[in-house]
């Protein structure tokens, strides 16, 4: 796997749209090459050289570029957008839609991130060190298929409205998340290692919601039916288990109806 | 001799009442007196006499305005739009479609972000539209068949004065003949509204809990039971209130800010959006936007229609619209500094907006587009001062219904002042000349424009 670090030299005056910053743009590509990929700023199209020095080349495929972000990337949309396979390390924060629409390959931000992280994610790995600010993991506006696939691990905080419209897929959060989880979700799995505020799982058609801290406001459309035990996330806990949301349709599979879970740590 | 001007349009609020009846003197200049509008909509006539600038007022360096040509504003204001890497052009509450489109035109044109007024108040209602759907009817079909009126989070009687007396409780429909003794009015609000005053059930709902009520709602709804409180409000009465709108023959849900302006926004609409659809599977049920602005529906018609989004388009890459509040609404551009020059259009940000994105907008170059001077103007570097619509300037609103209207003038707009869509075709054909300046400096191009040499 072949290696190229990009270090932030002159932060933007506005913000920068980098699309073309992902292992799938830099393959097959020479450092110079990259350096004159586009990238935006407001109204302005320029070369990616004119705020990065580039060093390394690209490998021959996307699996095999690695891309390291140095510098402070607060200002930097869309890195690893859409990107297919290899690695993008990013050295501290990034901005928004970070690893959006992503279909395969790993981005690790060892800072935090803003909101629509990881939105209308399709496969993948999605990992923040950080905090991540709203609409993570979730449906791009107006599209009623969320995220299909791929595993988003937060350690800190979430904002709100995580994993809309979700159909497949992990989510894992180490802190605490804001309201709106998984509101119309319709499969995959959240989990919430701190508390939930409120709205966990509303509109809820089917899928998991796992949280091991306390739900401030539950919501009046999900139900106790039971206490099971579990193994999440490589250790095993009792959950007492809850469905939902009975304000919502469900589909019935033989002869059963299916309703979404929410199970809350005993 | 005086001349009476019938069935004229009223520019204040969603309602667009379209009875107003106009007294003006026999010189055409002047508005005697305003017949059956509101008072904040009869307001809106009279005070187009007074408190009126006819040149546009430049912001010197030691603070103060001086007046200047319009051809002086009109060349600043594209030199602004030109010279900004990502410029917002943020309003259009309070101007016509022909003024929006235009508008747009020139956003186009200048790889700017265009917003409306939407994006601090009923946006996240397109939000919900998006996601679940908008099952909805006009006000004449609610005025004629319904017999169960909801107004959850929304206070008419202050915001709307006509609403329940044109469309809602009181009117006489073709099967609505006994007026509001036939019909039941459910009014959701935290507060005991003048509104609440006029229901027959008041539910006090608990500030920023609306989607729990409504989710209790559905939950009943569907035949399951629900804990004995849900956001303050006792399970009897919300099994009451569900079994009044199952009864219904015909019912329509109208909501204001209290859903769209407490935690979750878009998703309190978007469970409204889904009640109404569960209700259908009773009886018919309908959901309506309480608008406010006559014609703030126009601005979401009109760029619908030009770039296939309502509103917070991102217009900075030209031939690709993007949209998405959050990020390209104009409050988080502001909070996030993304952009470096602000046009005011029709409305007034300063007075609307909160605080800290007004400082931070503050620290480019402000231009702001209205009538009167209000408190944009005030800390503003440009005011470029434009006829009313609705007063001096006929033009097309959209009514809260989404249905067009055809708005006229009463009189005419003082001396040499352009309407809305003047005053941006111009904007538009300084915007172009200094393009074509532009262009003539920099090397010949070899190849089509968005093909770098070399490639």
């Amino acid at each position: 796997m072949k290696t190229v670090t990009l270090t932030l030299a002159k932060s933007p005056e506005l913000y920068i749209e980098g699309q073309n910053i992902t292992p799938d743009q830099f393959a097959g590509k020479k450092a110079a090459e990259i350096a004159s990929l586009d990238v935006w700023e407001g109204k302005l199209k320029g070369p990616l050289g004119n705020y990065f020095t580039v060093e390394g080349d690209g490998g021959a495929t996307a699996g095999e570029t690695k891309i390291v972000l140095r510098g402070d990337c607060t200002r930097v949309k869309r890195i690893g957008q859409q990107m297919t396979a290899g690695e993008i390390v990013v050295e501290g924060n990034a901005d928004m839609y970070i690893g959006g629409w992503m279909k395969g390959g790993k981005i690790h931000v060892k800072g935090n991130v803003d909101s629509f992280c990881g939105i209308g994610m399709e496969g993948g790995e999605l990992i923040i060190d950080g905090d991540a600010g709203h609409h993570l993991g979730s449906s791009p506006r107006g599209e009623w298929r969320g995220m299909q696939g791929g595993l988003i691990r937060v350690a800190g905080n979430a904002g709100n409205d995580t994993a809309t419209f979700i159909n497949g897929g992990t989510i894992i959060i180490g802190g605490d998340a804001d309201i709106h989880i998984s509101t119309h979700g319709e499969g995959g799995t959240v989990i919430v290692k701190g508390d939930a505020k409120g709205r966990v799982g509303g509109q809820m058609v089917k899928g998991n919601i796992y949280v091991y801290g306390t739900i401030e406001n539950p919501l009046p459309g999900f139900k106790l039916v039971g206490e099971v035990e579990q193994e999440v996330d490589g250790e095993t806990a009792r959950f007492a288990h809850h469905i939902g949301d009975l304000g919502e349709r469900h589909p019935v599979s033989k002869g059963k109806t299916v309703y979404a879970n929410l199970y809350t740590r005993i | 001799m005086v001349k009476k001007i019938e069935n004229v349009g009223c520019p204040f609020c969603g309602v667009c009442c379209d009875d107003l009846v106009v007294t003006v003197s026999d010189d055409g200049k002047k508005i005697l007196e305003v017949e059956n509008a509101c008072v904040i909509g009869s307001t809106v006539f009279h005070r187009a006499m007074s408190e009126r600038h006819t040149l546009p007022r430049l912001r010197q360096p030691d603070g103060t305005y001086k007046e200047i040509s319009y051809d002086e504003a009109i060349d600043y204001a594209a030199r602004v739009l030109h010279n900004a890497k990502k410029p917002l052009i943020y309003g259009f509450g309070s101007t016509n479609c022909e003024g929006m489109a235009a508008a747009a035109k020139v956003a186009e044109k200048a790889g700017a972000v265009i917003d409306n007024c939407a994006s601090i108040c009923h946006g996240s209602s397109f939000l919900a539209i998006f996601d679940n759907g908008y099952p909805s009817c006009t006000l004449g079909e609610v005025k004629n068949r319904a017999d169960v009126i909801v107004y959850w989070g929304a206070n008419p009687a202050h915001a709307h004065p006509r609403h329940m007396s044109r469309y809602s409780i009181f009117p006489r429909g073709f099967f609505t003949g006994k007026g509001h003794t036939g019909r039941k009015i459910v009014v959701i609000d935290p507060r005991h509204t003048d509104t609440a005053q006029m229901a027959d059930i008041h539910l006090q709902v608990k500030q920023g809990h609306d989607y729990d009520l409504f989710n209790a709602f559905r939950t009943v709804a569907r035949g399951h039971d629900i804990p004995a409180e849900v956001a303050g409000v006792k399970r009897e009465d919300i099994i009451e209130v569900v079994d009044i709108m199952k009864k219904a023959r015909f019912g329509t849900i109208f909501y204001g800010m209290g859903l769209c302006h407490s935690d979750g926004r878009n998703h309190n609409v978007d469970i409204a959006i889904s009640l109404t659809r569960d209700l259908n599977d009773f009886t018919k049920w309908t959901i309506m936007a309480m608008r406010g602005h006559y014609n703030i529906t126009g601005p979401g018609v009109v760029w619908s229609w030009q770039y296939g989004f309502p509103y917070c388009l991102d217009l900075t890459k030209r031939d690709i619209a993007h949209m998405n509040p959050g990020e390209t609404s104009s409050v988080d551009l502001a909070m996030r500094e993304e952009v470096d020059a602000f046009f005011n259009v029709g409305t007034d940000a300063a007075a609307h907006f909160p605080i800290e994105p007004v400082k931070r907008l503050r620290k480019h170059p402000w231009i702001t587009v209205d009538p009167h001077p209000n408190m944009a103007t005030e800390i503003s570097d440009l005011h470029i001062p434009v006829g009313i619509v609705g007063v001096e300037v006929p033009g097309i609103v959209y009514r809260m219904d989404n249905v067009p209207v055809q708005y006229r003038n009463v009189i005419d707009p003082p001396e040499g002042v352009p309407s809305d869509e003047e005053l941006f075709e111009r904007i538009y054909e300084r915007l172009c000349e200094l393009e074509a300046e532009d262009a003539a400096k920099a090397p010949a191009k070899a190849v089509p424009e968005g093909i770098r040499a070399g490639e």
